[in-house]
């Protein structure tokens, strides 16, 4: 119960710092990503800020085997720098620069009631259907559960 | 390049930022997860049992944080106004190349951006790299080679 308390809870924490920052405006973030153009430099403050206290919280969680609710921590064990890596990161990149979304900000701004972050929404979905057919059907045919 | 000055919002984009970083915080300290929100959404699309609870929570807290900011912000406080210019078939084209991008890439801003980069992944500080490069080439192109 307390879990599904605090999700919800830090949800809401996130879904606010995203509004307040300004990045559930397309137009921000666009901004920032048009270095030759009028540059809105908000982005990298917001990074600066959410990272400032995130290190913190991430060099406490390397030093524990469970989280404070004593369950499990789960902390990424993969260490590949491959293409997916790199080729994915820079589909969503061109994706970003397009529309000035990314998940997060889509979200929030689709509860706003942003039909176009709807639309945006609607179409990631299916972007990330997309990959769970190939995952499972084209990369890894041998293992039928993912 | 000239600094926009009127949309530049130093003050507002740091706090945000920072209540970004409490809630990853808080997340992985308390929920032990890594706050990504394209992992989180798409775990959702092939769930597996016990691991799809948490992730509708999490959700259903965003979606309820339009509502509480006009609630707790009061009405004086005048940001400038959402710019949401992108016509449907970029709206579409985008959100394609997000979801299918997010998750060969095993992540976006907030699992690799700020997660990762918190947690100084050299993984994340390359797929970071690599989707800000193309986000600056893209808007490039797009506003002054194409434009």
């Amino acid at each position: 119960m307390k879990n599904r308390l605090s999700e919800l809870l830090v949800g809401l924490l996130f879904g606010l710092g995203l509004i307040l920052s300004g990045m559930t405006d397309p137009g921000k973030v666009l901004g920032f990503l048009d270095l030759a153009g009028a540059w809105d430099p908000s982005l990298a403050f917001v990074m600066g800020g959410a990272i400032a206290v995130g290190f913190f919280a991430f060099a406490l969680a390397k030093k524990r085997s469970v989280n404070f609710f004593g369950g499990a921590l789960h902390l990424p064990k993969s260490n590949a720098i491959d293409k997916r890596l790199v080729i994915g990161s820079a589909l969503f990149g061109a994706g970003w620069g397009l529309a000035g979304l990314c998940p997060g900000p889509a979200l929030v701004s689709m509860a706003a009631g942003q039909n176009k972050a709807l639309i945006f929404v609607v179409a990631m979905v299916a972007g990330m259907l997309i990959f769970e057919f190939a995952n499972r059907f084209i990369h890894r045919p041998a293992s039928a559960a993912v | 390049m000239t600094i926009d000055w009127i949309h530049f919002t130093p003050w507002a984009s740091l706090a945000g930022g920072v209540l970004l970083g409490v809630a990853s915080a808080l997340f992985i300290l308390f929920n032990g997860r890594v706050l990504g929100i394209s992992g989180i959404l798409g775990g959702l699309l092939s769930p597996k049992k016990g691991d799809v609870s948490w992730r509708v929570f999490f959700i259903l807290g965003m979606f309820v944080a339009p509502l509480a900011w006009n609630l707790l912000v009061p009405a004086s406080y005048a940001a400038t106004p959402v710019r949401f210019d992108a016509t449907l078939p970029v709206l579409i084209i985008a959100g394609l190349l997000v979801g299918v991008g997010t998750r060969y890439g095993a992540g976006c801003t907030s699992g690799h951006g700020v997660c990762g980069l918190s947690r100084l992944s050299p993984r994340s500080l390359v797929a970071t790299a690599s989707f800000m490069a193309v986000g600056f080439l893209t808007v490039y192109l797009i506003r002054h080679v194409f434009g």
